[in-house]
């Protein structure tokens, strides 16, 4: 493959192709310079931590009314951000609706990788009958729309709260790690290295978890930063459709939920939880790009 | 070739099984949180006592055993019968007929916007490899797939369907049937249609364009260049024909996640479309017979689809064929 940078329109060096190693060395390049968006991108997820840690330290509480409601942002101190239409801070709200994020990101995703990941490295090991059942059990919950499958699982799980979204979008992670682990475990075990510990005669578990884990693992952890921002967009869904974290429980997706009728009066009241996902999301995406190419097998230079 | 389309077929059963049998299985699940719950929630009324809720439940045949109900569910289903809501006793096969037409209009205008927009940018983009143009929609598709639904539906209705903004170009929620007034449906039809677009436009343009990178380098390519032919003749109808197999598959695979997917547009611009119905059930007590109907004529739906998007692309490229 050549990246081409040339003069000619169709995007042909004047040479022709260049050589692999050229190319190779070209990747290389590019992965050792972060670009300004990486920097900007960790120093927002720094700045969303920081909020999920110091949110109780803000002057105001989230469930009580601090004044008028609908104040402009970038007002005063402590309506920093306004106020909803309860009077409510929005900036308290911002900051521990970063707390659900966190949460509707990461233990979704850690189960999907601990039970994807267990049943994905034994899918691979052992193939066969196992692999089949896991597969078609993976595959039927694949055959669901997301949303869909989340909505129903919402539905069953009446009334919604943070934890119960939380299990639903765990069952939404599952299959796709299975595939990911499975995938990239299966191309480990037909290198030399397991075909040794084989004729050595390691026993299952040692080759799954000493030799085939570790070789999957960057790969599925670089999978998980995309992951998560999946995650975030999913449970704004829900609150957003108004079957998700139940108010006063603050969520970004649930507060635009609640103002959306007022767009016209307190646009901001809509778009700064809007951005705040946005950026939040963009971030994860970048940073997930960066850490795929830099680790998944398919791209890096066996 | 024929025991690949074999074992597809095969692999089709169990699939379509789980799926039937998990949305039957929706009153366990429910009963698993909170055993009092009951799914005919929608029926009750304060007054009632325990043993009413039990003769309601009857009613409806959540009485019976999980299994027996399953197949009761099955065998009415092939002839068409998916039960009736319980909170308007409405057929949910009747809801489904009148409501899938705004759905399905919706996804395939969304398909097509979003075709129209990613084709000839991701030719250009692939055209200008490396340079501004294409480190521009680079940036821009980026962007985008940080933008869900519910965002760029606020943002749209905020910029062109609000008196206060840009001016109201489009009436901001509501709709039409086509074949009542075929005006007011476009109307109403385009800005939801362009807020589904957009979250498809950027995979389309970044497939399309790493597979032109493919084809660029091929030696017909250079051939037809080297004949003096123009440019934009060259990418179009030489090299975009065999680079677009991948995105012609992804998009029978995207009008099937579209289908499902259109439930928060149309939840948020109030039409009523198969995914209004879903969360109004759910909203309204869990109605549970028309949150299974709905999902599962969608869900099974897709499978089939995307079946037939993995046997039409055997049928297309011998490759695949050969595998």
């Amino acid at each position: 493959m050549s990246l081409v940078e040339t003069e000619n329109s169709l995007g042909l060096t004047e040479s022709g192709v260049e050589s692999p190693g050229e190319a190779a060395a070209e990747i290389k390049a590019k992965k050792k310079r972060p670009g300004i968006l990486w920097y900007l991108s960790l120093g927002w997820i720094g700045i969303v931590i920081l909020m999920v840690l110091f949110a109780d330290l803000l002057p105001a509480e989230y469930d009580k009314p601090i004044g008028e409601s609908h104040l402009a942002p970038f007002q005063s101190w402590p309506e920093f951000l306004g106020t909803d239409y309860l009077g409510r801070s929005t900036l308290t709200r911002i900051a521990l609706g970063a707390r659900t994020s966190l949460i509707v990101a990461t233990v979704p995703v850690a189960l999907g990788i601990l039970i994807g990941g267990l049943l994905g490295l034994a899918s691979a090991y052992f193939r066969g009958t196992v692999e089949a059942i896991v597969d078609i059990v993976a595959d039927a919950l694949l055959a669901f729309p997301p949303l869909l499958l989340l909505l129903m699982l919402a539905s069953a799980f009446k009334p919604p709260s943070v934890w119960n979204i939380t299990a639903g979008l765990a069952v939404l992670a599952v299959p796709g790690f299975y595939r990911l682990t499975k995938a990239n475990a299966i191309a480990q075990s037909k290198r030399e290295y397991v075909v040794v510990a084989r004729a050595m005669g390691a026993k299952p578990g040692r080759i799954m978890f000493r030799e085939l884990m570790p070789n999957t693992v960057a790969v599925i952890l670089s999978y998980a930063v995309i992951v998560m921002a999946v995650m975030i967009v999913a449970e704004g869904s829900l609150s957003f459709l108004g079957v998700g974290v139940p108010d006063p429980e603050p969520s970004w997706g649930g507060m635009v939920f609640k103002e959306k009728d007022a767009l016209e009066d307190a646009p901001g009241q809509v778009f700064i939880p809007c951005a705040v996902l946005f950026l939040t999301v963009f971030s994860l995406n970048v940073i997930g790009d960066r850490l795929r190419a830099k680790f998944d097998v398919r791209e890096s230079n066996l | 070739m024929w025991r690949l389309l074999g074992r597809k077929v095969l692999h089709l059963i169990p699939v379509l099984f789980l799926v039937t049998f998990a949305t039957t299985a929706m009153p366990e699940m429910m009963k698993l949180g909170d055993s009092s719950k009951t799914p005919v929630a929608a029926k009750l009324t304060p007054d009632m006592t325990p043993a009413d809720v039990k003769a309601l439940e009857k009613e409806y045949g959540y009485d019976k055993p999980l299994f027996e109900r399953y197949t009761d569910w099955v065998g009415d289903a092939v002839t068409g019968d998916l039960g009736k809501s319980i909170a308007t006793d409405q057929p949910v096969m009747e809801s489904i007929k009148e409501r899938y037409p705004a759905t399905l209009e919706l996804a395939v205008t969304a398909l097509l916007i979003a075709l129209l927009v990613a084709v000839p940018l991701g030719v250009w983009s692939a055209a200008k490899a490396g340079r501004l143009p294409d480190k521009i929609m680079g940036g821009m598709s980026s962007a985008l797939l940080a933008v869900p639904p519910f965002i760029s539906s606020v943002l749209l209705v905020y910029l062109f369907a609000a008196p206060g903004t840009l001016g109201q170009v489009f009436p901001n929620t509501g709709w039409a049937k086509f074949s009542e007034d075929p005006g007011g449906n476009i109307e109403y039809l385009i800005l939801p249609a362009i807020v589904l677009a957009l979250a498809e436009i950027p995979q389309f343009l970044r497939l399309l364009r790493s597979d032109m990178l493919g084809t660029l380098q091929e030696d017909y390519i250079l051939t037809a260049r080297s004949k003096g032919l123009s440019t934009p003749y060259v990418l179009f109808r030489h090299a975009l024909r065999p680079s677009s197999f991948s995105l012609i598959t992804i998009s029978g695979l995207t009008l099937g996640r579209l289908i499902g997917g259109t439930v928060i547009v149309e939840v948020y611009f109030s039409i009523p479309g198969l995914g209004q119905s879903i969360v109004g059930a759910i909203q309204a007590n869990n109605d549970v017979p028309v949150v299974q109907g709905t999902v599962v004529v969608i869900a099974v739906g897709y499978v089939l689809l995307n079946a037939l998007v993995d046997i039409g692309y055997m049928l297309i490229d011998p490759r695949v064929r050969a595998r």
